[in-house]
């Protein structure tokens, strides 16, 4: 197994009991409870547990943007990898991911990776995603064309890392007569490109194409969505004529250690609870505009994720351990979950977020220690 | 009476139409809401005309042509029906989405509208003046934001719940609302520069309580249409001619007759 330390960056400092009055913690919060000497502090924290983690000896570390809330302070995450590029010396950085169609020129994107892969020296993995649907509210960016801009701007990215400029791309949303990257990336022929969801049908049939072969992220998923989506890009490979190996598969999981379960639980319980009745909530109308899946998809999404969505403001860790939403425990019980999601899998991507809701430094700090020294070395 | 259900097929585009009634020939475009049941305005209105009400290619049931992308393609299929399915000048009535694509028909050619209804229709933006965000609200809030009279919203909230087969239709409406509706948030910055290119008769019609979109839009399309009717409906919100059935026909059956005249 590969290990990945992932963060989203919370704005611990929220009051959340002001902030539960809105809608959402996400496009309708107002920016006023935000306090930008807090927020500084809080980057001082948070890039000192990512660069900690090459310390400990995990193989990758990831960081995520999201924009216009208080759920992750990246917007432009491509800034926080290149102080990370800066603080570490052999460990990958993910970016995970790029939200492809919401920009309006995805040149800039492409411009902005193949910099950050010649500053690391070849370091760089990168994931291509669409954005979550509140995003598509605070860009204005039409969710019904969201499909149709997320795969022309990876053709136009793809090849303008690939192939010799100046070239001229003729897409229906983006349009460059000269296409002719300077810097081009470091790696041959591209960054290693992961495809994080929430779990489509869609994105599966195409993450997994022969011509492609992308590595496929499960995030926040209960143990059943998340064996079912795995498995489901297992057998969409073999559909395709090949067998699928385990590094194309990855789980992205809340994860928390401690000596006991007991001690683990207690002091998951405020970052977790946090994390998914503070700051991840919004109503189906943000987290799935119209036209952002097709209605078969929107239709199987709503009944499997029912963590998600507007009734998810009080779920408690117990629901969240229970279906595997979260792994929380002793070094063994972590463990054994982690073993039984990878015997029914074969998983062999771990993405595991170390600090979550308003989980303080120090428990954070401990968390990632222990899950590197007590479970890490018997995974891989 | 009852409307009979048919299908109405544009240079290969087919959608369901509701058509009922004898005499001079109207055209009603729907809303971003979807395709309307067969409403006491549409009764009134085909005991004089010969009404037609299809379902926007993108809605429902009809065929979701993938050269309809936004408002302006769908005006242009609109002009290839008036071509294909009339021999004379039509009526059209537009609501609200409709009211907009009955407006960027008749900026681009009139030859065969003889007048326009606009009911609250969108398609223009005053800065300042936001349409509500009808996709950030909850369906309720959806539903009461449409009316006045709260009389209208509880009816609809008290429904059973859609069939499954009910659930894909109105799962399609939405998903066609977004695609017309959701940037430029319910409007077309092209279009109110080219208004005054409307010369056939014009009534604009607008509940002084709408919620969706704010009656201080009805005085722009006065200003920008030569001649152009205006009918506030006081205690109304966005669907006057279902919250003020019998006042709103009333007004639109008499602005038809003085066209005629």
């Amino acid at each position: 197994m590969k290990f990945t330390c992932f963060h989203l960056m919370p704005y611990r400092p929220l009051d959340l009991k002001a902030a539960s009055d809105y809608r959402s913690a996400w496009v309708v919060l107002p920016n006023s409870f935000y306090d930008p000497k807090k927020g500084a502090a809080e980057y001082d924290s948070y890039l000192d547990q990512l660069a900690y983690a090459e310390k400990l000896g995990f193989d990758v570390i990831g960081v995520n943007e999201h924009h216009q809330t208080a759920y992750g302070m990246m917007p432009a995450p491509n800034l926080i990898a290149s102080a990370l590029i800066q603080r570490t010396k052999t460990i990958k950085i993910a970016i995970l991911g790029r939200a492809l169609p919401i920009v309006g020129n995805p040149i800039n994107i492409a411009e902005e990776f193949a910099m950050l892969d010649v500053l690391s020296k070849g370091r760089i993995i990168v994931g291509f995603v669409r954005g979550i649907g509140a995003e598509y509210h605070s860009t204005g960016v039409n969710p019904a064309f969201s499909h149709e801009r997320f795969h022309e701007a990876h053709d136009l990215i793809v090849k303008a890392w690939t192939a010799t400029g100046p070239f001229e791309f003729e897409g229906n949303h983006f349009r460059n007569r000269y296409v002719n990257l300077w810097p081009r990336p470091y790696q041959t022929p591209h960054p290693p490109i992961w495809i994080p969801s929430m779990g489509s049908r869609e994105t599966i049939e195409w993450a997994s194409a022969p011509e492609r072969k992308y590595p496929f992220l499960v995030t926040f998923s209960s143990e059943a969505a998340v064996v079912r989506y795995l498995n489901m890009y297992r057998e969409t490979a073999q559909a395709h004529g090949y067998t699928a190996s385990g590094s194309q598969l990855g789980w992205a999981v809340p994860l928390y250690v401690a000596d006991t379960d007991e001690r683990a639980r207690e002091e998951a319980k405020a970052g977790i609870e946090t994390l998914f009745n503070n700051f991840l909530p919004m109503p189906w109308e943000m987290l799935l505009p119209p036209g952002y899946t097709s209605i078969s998809s929107l239709k199987a999404t709503m009944k499997i994720r029912t963590s998600l969505g507007s009734r998810a403001r009080n779920q408690t860790i117990d629901e969240l351990m229970a279906n595997g939403t979260a792994v929380i425990g002793s070094p063994k019980t972590v463990l054994e979950k982690i073993e039984r999601i990878r015997d029914q899998t074969g998983v062999e991507n771990l993405i595991t977020m170390l600090q979550f809701g308003v989980m303080p430094d120090a428990l954070a700090v401990r968390n990632m220690e222990l899950f590197a020294s007590e479970v890490m070395p018997k995974l891989r | 009476m009852t409307a009979e259900i048919e299908t109405l097929n544009t240079r290969g585009i087919s959608v369901r139409t509701r058509c009922a009634g004898s005499g001079p020939p109207v055209l009603f475009l729907h809303g971003a809401g979807g395709w309307p049941a067969w409403l006491p305005f549409f009764e009134r209105l085909s005991q004089r005309f010969a009404l037609t009400v299809p379902e926007h290619p993108g809605f429902g049931a009809s065929d979701d042509p993938p050269c309809i992308r936004d408002v302006p393609d769908l005006a242009m299929y609109y002009l290839d029906l008036l071509d294909g399915a009339y021999s004379s000048p039509v009526h059209v009535i537009g609501h609200s989405l409709g009211g907009w694509t009955a407006a960027e028909m008749a900026i681009r050619n009139t030859h065969r509208i003889a007048s326009l209804t606009l009911i609250a229709p969108a398609g223009i933006r005053i800065k300042g003046v936001p349409p509500g965000d009808n996709f950030i609200w909850s369906p309720e809030e959806a539903i009461r934001n449409r009316y006045y009279d709260q009389s209208f919203a509880d009816a609809l909230l008290q429904a059973p719940p859609p069939d499954d087969a009910q659930l894909d239709i109105d799962l399609q409406n939405r998903v066609a609302a977004v695609k017309f509706g959701w940037e430029p948030r319910w409007f077309d910055p092209a279009l109110e520069k080219w208004l005054h290119r409307i010369a056939v008769p014009t009534h604009v019609v607008w509940g002084a309580e709408d919620k969706i979109l704010p009656s201080a839009y009805a005085a722009l399309w006065g200003e920008r249409v030569a001649g152009a009717q205006i009918s506030m409906v006081a205690v109304c919100g966005h669907s006057p001619h279902i919250e003020q059935c019998d006042l709103v026909t009333g007004k639109i059956l008499s602005f038809l007759d003085r066209v005629r005249a």
